[in-house]
């Protein structure tokens, strides 16, 4: 897959003596450092990551952590000091560190729309000309405005409100009229500065939920800015965190649960709520490779059960007091003619499925979860596993 | 103590010879000016008297119905303006409404831009700034003698010294606006690909529009406020009949004129001001 932002060496210096606190940052002075030198506020520090197309790459950290500043460089609010930032739209490229205003305009009403955590509305315009704003700069006609803007207020809920003013809608009814507007030029690439946040939790989670459907529409390419990790874990695909301008780990969410690079990403992935995060395969005793296509007897570590395979595939499993098991296969919903604590049975499921869900299968059975990748068997998640895993002290073996 | 006094700084006579040099060299500049000044402004006032009074009175209280959607001012105004036709003033305040309207419109042209500039350019606002105070404290009466000289007896050193007393406010208040505008309105605005100018005309200036509309009303105020120092000069409308009852100590007539500047004042004053919770959002 094609990358849409390359972030490639950037520093952000916002200040009068650039070229000075560039040297103090090569020297490896700190943003305290820099500041009592030169006076400049140093906002970004060495940032390298691609955000391939049609993925959402959440920036994370704490406030004053860069991650505003990194984003706002994507459409040129903020100036890059030094290195490139190339966005690419299909074969079209720009390095926004270089381009002439024109070409950075082209890229603001075309490729590249943001969305703002106070919303960011004209009070003074409707909905419906709020929405279509980017369309009246690139200078299109009242009457195919209107068409393409009643079209994204539909997408977003909100077509009975063209005619209102934005502070006749709610909090959230506000941020989704910035949804819409961010899409009516079609741009490709979304840039969203903490868009939630300032909405109460239960709106928030809502919109988080609509915005990944959406997603899954629209398939656009999204920049988020959060401080909070829940949702960057909910939303991302990758996740980049900051700290004093530095992105300190960049990864999947399961990488920063698990592996997080330093203490102060430890710090944030302990107030984190692990279930809606953490997949099975991340957390599960992995089958060592041979066995994992191959037939025979595999007996399951610390339990005192035996599975049979062929070629991989999970035919049989065997307790030692209770004899056969019953497979269940889990596919998103658990049976309902189930005993609780049936220990008679033992679930199957693909290991890409959720920690929430597996609880709710050793809610069933005491027995270990037997997980598949492609069909055949890639791991078991035993209680030890299981349990450790809520307590974040699993060591994945890899 | 003697040293001091001793050589005067001629400060006021460089003054006056610059003014004597402008009216020398330049009358022509300064006597055209008024010429064109003073046959528009008679020409709206014969426009003004000629039509009918009830014509004006009922497109005034057409104007605060349509525009307050408020019946109460819309009484006010079509009674107090019968009120000043009773007393026998229309003529004279048909006279000062063109002066007032036509300084608050050079008051605009001029200092909408000026701020709006002087928003954009801090060096700008910086040597703008005490110009302004100095234009707003100066006693009126000082330029108005230079003024008279240069531009003759008449409306037209009233309008004009009307114009430098009142556009501080609309400079002022522009400058407000545009420098107050949210700085997240004007993200957003960037963020979709706003030139300059449509930056300018899409989010500053709508942004700013509460603020130079409060500058259009103080500029109308400030207007009215000269109206009497005008009429020194030789301005017609309700500034004569008072300067000519506080030469004759004439109370009623005072009373009455002065009445009917406040009639206008309000009216005015309603009428330009936008209601605060209309369409202004957070």
């Amino acid at each position: 897959m094609s990358n849409a932002v390359e972030f490639d060496n950037i520093d952000v210096i916002f200040g009068n003596n650039q070229a000075k606190s560039l040297e103090l940052l090569d020297a490896g002075k700190n943003r305290d450092e820099i500041a009592e030198a030169t006076g400049d506020i140093l906002g970004v520090a060495n940032v390298s990551f691609d955000v391939p197309q049609g993925e959402i790459c959440v920036l994370m950290g704490l406030s004053g952590s860069g991650k505003s500043s990194l984003l706002r460089c994507v459409n040129g609010l903020n100036k890059v000091s030094r290195g490139s930032l190339r966005v690419h739209d299909g074969d079209w490229m720009v390095d926004v560190t270089t381009c002439d205003t024109k070409t950075l305009r082209d890229l603001r009403r075309k490729c590249v729309a943001m969305v703002f955590q106070q919303f960011g509305l004209f009070p003074w315009r409707t909905v419906e000309d709020n929405v279509g704003f980017g369309l009246e700069l690139d200078g299109m006609g009242p009457k195919q405005r209107r068409e393409i803007v009643r079209e994204k207020l539909a997408l977003v809920g909100l077509d009975q409100w063209a005619d209102k003013y934005a502070h006749e809608l709610s909090g959230g009814m506000q941020q989704r009229v910035g949804l819409a507007r961010a899409f009516a030029t079609d741009a490709p690439i979304l840039l969203m500065d903490e868009p939630f946040s300032a909405l109460d939790p239960l709106i928030r989670n809502r919109l988080q939920d609509e915005l990944l459907d959406l997603q899954d529409k629209l398939n656009k390419t999204i920049l988020f800015v959060s401080h909070d990790l829940d949702e960057a874990m909910k939303l991302g695909n990758s996740i980049a965190i900051m700290e004093g301008g530095y992105v300190v780990q960049h990864g999947t969410p399961e990488d920063i649960a698990l592996r997080p690079a330093n203490g102060y990403v430890a710090d944030f992935v302990a107030h984190m709520n692990p279930v809606h995060i953490l997949r099975g395969r991340a957390i599960m005793q992995r089958v060592a490779k041979d066995q994992r296509t191959g037939s025979g007897d595999l007996p399951i570590k610390d339990e005192n059960i035996r599975i049979s395979l062929e070629n991989g595939i999970i035919r049989a499993a065997h307790d030692g007091d209770l004899g056969e098991l019953k497979l269940i296969n889990y596919t998103g919903d658990l049976p309902t003619d189930l005993d609780p604590m049936d220990n008679s049975v033992i679930f199957v499921a693909d290991d890409t499925v959720l920690l929430k869900d597996l609880i709710d299968m050793r809610g069933i059975t005491q027995n270990p979860v037997l997980l598949t990748h492609e069909g055949r068997i890639s791991g078991t998640l035993g209680r030890k596993a299981f349990f450790e895993s809520l307590t974040q002290t699993a060591s994945p073996a890899d | 103590m003697e040293w001091l006094t001793e050589t005067k700084i001629p400060l006021g006579r460089w003054i006056a010879s610059l003014m004597d040099a402008l009216n020398e060299h330049a009358d022509f500049v300064f006597y055209t000016i008024s010429d064109v000044l003073e046959f528009i402004i008679e020409n709206t006032v014969d426009l003004l008297v000629w039509l009918p009074p009830f014509l004006i009175i009922a497109a005034f209280g057409a104007l605060a119905a349509w525009l307050h959607k408020s019946w109460k001012l819309t009484a006010f105004t079509v009674l107090s303006l019968l009120l000043i036709v009773n007393l026998g003033y229309w003529e004279a305040t048909m006279e000062t409404l063109a002066l007032v309207l036509y300084a608050s419109l050079f008051c605009m042209v001029i200092g909408v831009p000026l701020g709006v500039a002087s928003a954009h350019r801090p060096w700008l606002f910086q040597i703008l700034r005490p110009v302004l105070d100095l234009m707003q404290t100066i006693p009126t009466f000082v330029y108005l003698i230079p003024t008279l000289i240069l531009f003759g007896l008449g409306v037209v050193p009233g309008l004009i010294s009307t114009v430098i007393f009142a556009i501080a406010a609309p400079v002022r208040l522009t400058h407000l606006g545009i420098i107050s505008t949210p700085k997240a309105l004007l993200e957003a605005g960037e963020s979709f690909g706003c030139t300059p100018r449509q930056l300018l005309f899409k989010v500053e200036l709508p942004s700013a529009m509460p603020s130079i509309m409060a500058g259009l009303t103080q500029c109308i105020m400030l207007s009215l406020s000269m109206v009497v120092i005008s009429a020194l000069v030789g301005a017609d409308g309700l500034g004569k009949p008072v300067v000519r009852a506080l030469n004759t100590v004439n109370i009623a007539q005072g009373f009455e004129a002065g009445l009917a500047i406040v009639i206008l004042a309000i009216i005015l004053d309603r009428i330009c001001r936008r209601d605060t919770n209309e369409n202004t959002g957070q």
